[in-house]
């Protein structure tokens, strides 16, 4: 009922903004609307009960989980992630950790959740704890370290990843995202190659979409942008897709998180 | 299937961290070869996305990068691109602008969720890109506006001798867009058979028919 309402309020503010204002405008009015009613606020409550919930077939909860600041520490976590982690010596984004923590401390099997479709078993929990990760660093500004030769390296792989044109129709990430003030139709599309600003493009990811009615991690986000592609099928956690993760991180320095946020 | 990747991608990239332990970054070279091995090890096949789309040609290898290639490379893609363009074989190149309208709207076609990768059930996604029709407000703006497209190059009657280069010339944008701008954002509609012979003359017809509402 919620979603249906929420839904006819952006059909409505969209309608009747298109004679006199941009769809964005529509947008943000909406959101403005909504600002004390994202339905991302359910995810986050879900999220946080199920870090701290004795679980998996070790049932032990999350709350050992090093999320790169130290085992336990969820503050400010989001926004430095993708990183480097010494016990896995891999560069990890934050469900590709998830999947690490409920491997070793909760004994699930990671492969079988990164096959999982989104919105089934495993991957509903990811959803939850990321949107709930997440929401422990609003306000916060993107600063993702390099310091690690690894993360530098995945910067320079995320790059070529951004810019490999492929597929059917020759397109990129590049194709949509390379420069400033281009629409997809009325859709407004943030270039990252650079820091788009605060709480766009990367730092707008976990988000509720309203049009499909559920949330999006940024696994999700990637995995869709790959299909409009027309791409062969992205791993979940894959290292393409953690890749172009800390490319787009590292570019983003310094804008202001305000995930997990309401998107159309 | 899908597993196996994952755990290969795994391997390949743990092997690679004892040489980046030390501080400084692969050679540039070294880091196209990985990207390319990290795409193969990441993406599988799925419906009708096969792994070999992953498989670059000329120009889309040149042109994956912020740098575009060098006026060498970009003439031969330009030349390759031009020589691929298969022409109507009866001279007939309009259809009918309202087959094309609804081809304009339709962005369906070639992803991993369709079931078909036949051109007939597939869309241009034109409005996706361009302003075409006046009367459609949904548009994006990475390709330029087509709106007035014949009317603003003169073509009043499709069978004067005058509009033919026009005419050819669109074809051939359509056909393969890579032929004019070799790394041209546009998809190449004939050549990767995204778009069937009929389906193209239906969009030459919505911008070049004078009784298209694009031309009024």
């Amino acid at each position: 009922m919620k979603i249906v309402l929420i839904a006819s309020a952006l059909l409505l503010t969209l309608t009747a903004g298109a004679q006199t204002k941009s769809t964005a405008d529509g947008i943000a009015e909406y959101r403005k609307m909504l600002e004390d009613g994202n339905p991302a606020e359910l995810y986050e409550a879900k999220g946080a009960a199920l870090w701290k919930r004795p679980r998996g077939p070790k049932n032990v909860s999350l709350e050992r989980c090093d999320l790169g600041l130290g085992p336990g520490v969820v503050k400010g976590a989001w926004v430095q992630m993708p990183r480097w982690f010494a016990d896995t010596k891999r560069v990890q984004d934050l469900e590709s950790r998830l999947l690490t923590c409920m491997e070793t401390l909760q004994g699930f099997n990671a492969a079988e959740i990164a096959k999982t479709s989104f919105d089934r078993g495993e991957q509903e929990t990811i959803e939850a704890l990321a949107a709930w990760i997440s929401s422990e660093s609003r306000g916060q500004k993107f600063a993702l370290p390099q310091g690690h030769a690894e993360e530098r390296r995945f910067y320079e792989l995320g790059k070529r990843a951004f810019f490999f044109r492929g597929g059917p129709m020759d397109f990129s990430c590049a194709s949509c995202h390379g420069v400033d003030g281009k629409r997809v139709r009325l859709q407004d599309l943030p270039n990252l190659t650079k820091n788009p600003g605060d709480g766009i493009g990367f730092a707008a990811w976990p988000a509720y979409r309203v049009s499909s009615g559920n949330l999006w991690t940024m696994q999700r986000r990637l995995n869709d942008c790959y299909r409009q592609q027309r791409f062969p099928f992205p791993g979940y956690a894959s290292d393409v897709t953690v890749a172009l993760g800390v490319y787009m991180g590292v570019n983003a320095k310094g804008a202001e998180s305000i995930a997990p946020a309401l998107k159309r | 299937m899908q597993r196996k990747h994952i755990v290969i991608g795994t391997v390949a990239v743990s092997a690679l961290v004892v040489a980046a332990g030390c501080a400084s970054l692969p050679s540039s070279a070294e880091l196209d070869a990985q990207a390319l091995a990290m795409h193969k090890a990441s993406f599988s096949e799925r419906g009708i996305a096969k792994m070999d789309r992953l498989d670059q040609d000329l120009g889309q290898k040149a042109c994956s990068s912020a740098i575009p290639p060098s006026p060498d490379v970009a003439k031969r893609i330009e030349a390759e691109a031009l020589a691929s363009i298969k022409w109507p074989a009866d001279g007939k190149y309009i259809g009918d602008w309202r087959e094309g309208e609804k081809l304009a709207q339709n962005g369906r076609g070639m992803s991993w969720a369709e079931r078909s990768a036949d051109p007939s059930g597939n869309g241009g996604s034109c409005y996706n890109c361009h302003q075409i029709g006046k009367q459609e407000l949904s548009f994006g703006n990475i390709g330029p506006s087509l709106y007035n497209y014949g009317k603003l190059r003169g073509v009043k009657d499709m069978a004067d001798p005058a509009a033919a280069p026009i005419i050819q010339y669109t074809w051939g944008k359509i056909w393969n867009s890579k032929a004019y701008a070799a790394c041209s954002d546009m998809p190449r509609f004939g050549h990767a058979r995204l778009l069937n012979e009929d389906q193209i003359r239906d969009a030459m017809a919505l911008l070049l028919d004078p009784k298209s509402p694009v031309n009024q």
